[in-house]
């Protein structure tokens, strides 16, 4: 007994293996993400961070095995909970999705399904992983959704969603995604769509939720200054390509990366009042065709002819820090 | 228009839908030189020869194809002339209610206000009726005809075309070219139909390829109700109609064949028809 | 709500007038009312009779009040052929088009929306394409041709159904029904099926389209990432979504199938109001149009405003956007 329990408390809740993911379409395959290794901790928080099209989003999808054709994951290993769930068939998969691994997508208008009733939408989704009677799973779903901090939840169980603003509706579907007490969470954007306050709000929320339930939560988004202050790692995509990983404070404090730095430096609040905000010059590349070498290449000021010739691939320079570079930055650059 | 064409031609069934149809109106149009027989000749058919079933010869020794009907008629030769009457009568019908309904639907997009009002209240109205039963009604209450026929067919189908017209011309008249003709102050007929008219084309000759089809099939029923063309000049609907009496007693090819060249030739012009829609939709495009 | 109901009856109301003044100009105005509402072999003596009887020789404001008059009290002329007033002729065949119309409506639902279901799940596959290939069909073949081979294939060839008539029927509310009786559905079956083609056709093509279109929602990918069976998914997510524009369609095109029925039923001497139509306009009996024409419109205009009502119970987004 003891045994299998120091067992579980050493196997990470996910431990991402070289996964790659590709669309196959008339117009060419586009290679929307490549060689992805991740590994998340119990309760542990990671902010996955990109530009829209750096594949960020196809690598959540590509975790729950929930992409569709012209897409497929063509090789890697997803170990959840020491399980790959690449190699198990959907009737397995979906045992697992939204009871041990759960998501939440980035509008919460089109997230919940019109012309259902909240209620209905949240009670399917424990009786789809439990038998439960049903006014068990009724108490259970007002439950979920007073601990999000929704206010008077039976009445908001019996309401449909176009009756509930973008911030409760994002409520209601963390609610969901909490529902079967998952080991992980994976959240695709929540609160880009919502307002700041609000955002504020939930960030908080989820933080707390996470830490009390000890879910591991992968937190998707394109917005650095959110995740700096949530995760407890931060992991920056480019182009398909994890870049750069590492603690939050040493990422914001010494990025490794050309990439990593530019995305810090475009932050409005980290730039002094008056002085022009950075820009990282250039256009993120199309999946469809990416450079030979490295991704970033075009746009970096510090690449050389290897940079153009061959891709550089993740090393270690220090423990528990990674970059994908031949020319990392090795000291905080001034800022002058 | 080259491109329009490279892409229609990818689909093979359109290709083929295309050239089944452009055969049937060559047919139609050819049908006095292509029949083996003038059926309205009553000197070229016999009443001996009737009601015999397809293959069979008659007493001079020509083949009935497709067989005779109650007459003595080749059913080959009836079919092509019914071709030749069913196309020509709802093409006259399209083109007719075509030009009222372009009209009355610049008219709208272009003068607004109330005029717009009352030419789109009528559409409205219209198309909240079936156009089978509007056709019913005034061909009951004008009585058959050829003409008539193309005055049901002109008023069921040209709403269609000026809501059509309204819809794409009021896209049309914000952009920007129409502006600057503006502004070099040409002429309002000019505008129109320089300018806006060919710009509303494309969609409306998808509407038009559906409604012909729908005009060729609602004449055919129109005819076999005995509302429709008179029996002087017999188009699809009434040959079908006459192998009616015959079908009980198991002579299934009066009405079989008429009837497949009908099914045919709706069918041609839909799939073209819905090619042409898919081609003209930019979400599906991608 | 309230406020809806009234604005669209008012709205109804006003359509229901412009009919009447359509139908007025049309049998007054611009035909010869003596042509068109007395009997055609009436001798001159009759004739005179008539016009002043119908007041034709009165100015033409007076006769569009006195029409509008016989209008609001249900009087709508008497036909020639039957000596019966129109209107009750026409009330007396509705039960047996009604029930035709609602068999073949039934029969579009449950053959169209599996159908547009399969075909929207797997539109690239032979299944899809063939759903696909046969609406089109469907939607090419004329009604009555079909009539006419469901008849030979299954009446004369087959000998499996009866191909004329309603068959034994049996009362219900005092109205006689043939889906009541077993040989009365044996009647109703090829009708129903001729009737209900086209409308397969639609419904095929309306829930694919829906089909496609709500599969593309994030709602359905959520659905599947909370672990439902593709069952509830399709069944429920998809399902019940891709039926608000199937429903909406439906209802309006039920006017359509009745008005479609005068086809079917002169093929398969279905007794019913389009027959009786059909059998008025070959023996000029204009009385009998001029109160079929009104009764359709009225009916039109009723389905416009049911199916606007139900569409807004139906869906949860109109209903309370109403409301607040």
């Amino acid at each position: 007994m003891t045994l299998s329990q120091d067992l579980s408390s050493e196997v990470p809740v996910l431990d991402v293996r070289n996964l790659c993911t590709r669309f196959f379409t008339e117009a060419g395959v586009g290679k929307a993400v490549e060689d992805l290794s991740l590994c998340l901790r119990r309760g542990e928080i990671l902010g996955l961070v990109g530009e829209s099209g750096s594949g960020k989003t196809v690598a959540g999808f590509s975790l729950m095995g929930l992409i569709d054709p012209p897409g497929r994951v063509v090789s890697g290993q997803v170990l959840f909970e020491g399980v790959d769930l690449t190699a198990l068939n959907e009737r397995a998969l979906r045992k697992l999705r939204g009871n041990r691994i759960a998501m939440i997508f980035q509008d919460p208008m089109m997230t919940l399904n019109p012309v259902l009733t909240i209620g209905t939408q949240m009670i399917e989704t424990l009786r789809a992983h439990r038998r439960i009677s049903r006014a068990e799973a009724w108490s259970r779903a007002r439950d979920g959704l007073a601990r999000v901090g929704i206010a008077a939840p039976e009445e908001r169980l019996a309401a449909y969603p176009h009756q509930l603003s973008g911030g409760m509706r994002q409520r209601v579907a963390i609610a969901i995604a909490l529902l079967n007490e998952p080991s992980l969470i994976i959240a695709d954007e929540p609160t880009t769509a919502l307002d700041v306050t609000i955002q504020a709000q939930i960030l908080a929320e989820v933080q707390r939720l996470c830490r009390e339930t000890g879910t591991a939560l992968i937190w998707v988004t394109h917005d650095l200054a959110v995740v700096s202050g949530l995760a407890d790692r931060i992991a920056v995509m480019y182009a398909g390509r994890l870049v750069e990983e590492g603690r939050t404070e040493a990422i914001i404090e010494q990025p490794l990366h050309p990439y990593t730095r530019g995305l810090i430096a475009s932050v409005p609040s980290r730039n002094l009042r008056g002085e022009r905000l950075r820009q990282i010059p250039g256009m993120t590349p199309s999946l469809m065709s990416l450079p030979e070498g490295c991704a970033f290449a075009p746009r970096c000021d510090r690449a050389s002819e290897a940079c153009r010739a061959r891709a550089p691939v993740m090393e270690t320079p220090a423990s528990g820090r990674m970059v994908r570079c031949f020319h990392p930055l090795t000291a905080p650059e001034d800022r002058s | 228009m080259q491109r329009l064409w490279r892409q229609f031609r990818q689909s093979p069934v359109a290709l083929i839908s295309l050239a089944v149809l452009v055969a049937i109106i060559a047919a139609a149009v050819l049908a006095p030189l292509l029949a083996p027989q003038n059926p309205y000749d009553l000197r070229q058919i016999d009443v001996l020869d009737g009601t015999l079933p397809p293959g069979s010869q008659s007493l001079t020794g020509m083949t009935y194809l497709l067989g005779t009907d109650g007459q003595g008629r080749d059913m080959l030769s009836a079919i092509l002339y019914g071709l030749r009457i069913s196309i020509g009568v709802s093409a006259t019908a399209t083109i007719i209610a075509l030009a009222i309904g372009m009209t009355l639907g610049m008219m709208a997009a272009y003068l607004g206000g109330r005029v717009d009002a009352v030419i789109m209240r009528l559409v409205d109205l219209q198309l909240s009726f079936p156009s089978m039963l509007i056709a019913l009604i005034l061909l009951a209450l004008l009585g058959r005809g050829v003409d008539k026929v193309i005055v049901a067919l002109v008023t069921v189908q040209w709403a269609y075309y000026a809501r059509t017209v309204r819809g794409a011309a009021l896209v049309e008249r914000g952009k920007e070219y129409i502006e600057a003709a503006k502004c070099l102050r040409l002429s309002t007929p000019r505008i129109v139909f320089s300018h806006l008219m060919p710009n509303c084309l494309p969609p409306l000759i998808v509407v038009a390829m559906v409604q012909i089809a729908h005009a060729i099939s609602l004449e055919a029923t129109l005819s076999f109700l005995g509302v429709g063309v008179p029996v002087t000049q017999p188009s699809l609907g009434m040959l079908i109609s006459n192998g009616f009496d015959f079908m009980m007693s198991g002579k299934y090819w009066i009405s079989f064949f008429p009837g497949i060249a009908l099914v045919v030739t709706v069918m041609s012009i839909n799939l073209v028809g819905d090619r042409l829609r898919d081609l003209g939709n930019p979400r599906l495009n991608r | 709500m309230f406020v809806h109901i009234l604005t669209r009856l008012f709205q109804s109301l006003v359509t229901m007038a412009a009919m009447a003044v359509l139908v007025f100009v049309g049998v007054f105005a611009i035909g010869n009312p003596v042509d068109l509402l007395i009997n055609p072999e009436a001798d001159q003596a009759e004739m005179a009779a008539a016009i002043a009887r119908l007041g034709l020789d009165q100015p033409m404001w007076r006769q569009f009040l006195s029409f509008v008059s016989g209008l609001l009290q249900g009087n709508l002329g008497t036909s020639f052929v039957h000596n019966a007033p129109a209107l009750g002729l026409i009330l007396e065949r509705m039960p047996a088009t009604f029930e035709l119309a609602l068999l073949a409506m039934i029969f579009a639902i449950v053959i169209g929306v599996p159908a547009g279901l399969v075909a929207g799940l797997y539109p690239e596959r032979l299944v899809g394409r063939g759903i696909m290939g046969a609406s089109i069909l469907g939607f090419s073949l004329p009604t009555f041709w079909v009539g006419l081979m469901l008849i030979m294939v299954f009446a004369v060839w087959l000998g499996w159904l009866p191909s004329t008539g309603r068959g034994e029927t049996r009362s219900l509310f005092g109205i006689e029904f043939s889906f009541l009786t077993l040989d009365g559905l044996r009647h109703m079956f090829l009708p129903a099926l001729n009737l209900a083609i086209f409308k397969v056709s639609l419904v095929t093509r309306l829930a694919r389209a829906g089909t496609r279109e709500v599969l593309l929602q994030d709602y359905v990918k959520f659905a599947r990432a909370k672990g439902l069976s593709p069952a509830r998914v399709i069944f429920v997510h998809v399902l019940k979504n891709m039926m608000i524009p199937v429903v909406t369609v439906i209802g309006l095109e039920f006017g359509s199938v009745m008005a479609f029925a005068v086809v079917t039923e002169s093929i398969f001497a279905w007794p019913g109001m389009g027959k009786l139509l059909i059998e008025s306009i070959t023996r000029l009996d204009r009385p009998v149009i001029v109160a079929y024409l009104m009764l359709t419109v009225l009916l039109f205009v009723t389905i416009n405003l049911i199916v606007d009502l139900v569409y807004s119970v139906f869906d949860p987004r109109v209903r309370l956007s109403e409301s607040s």
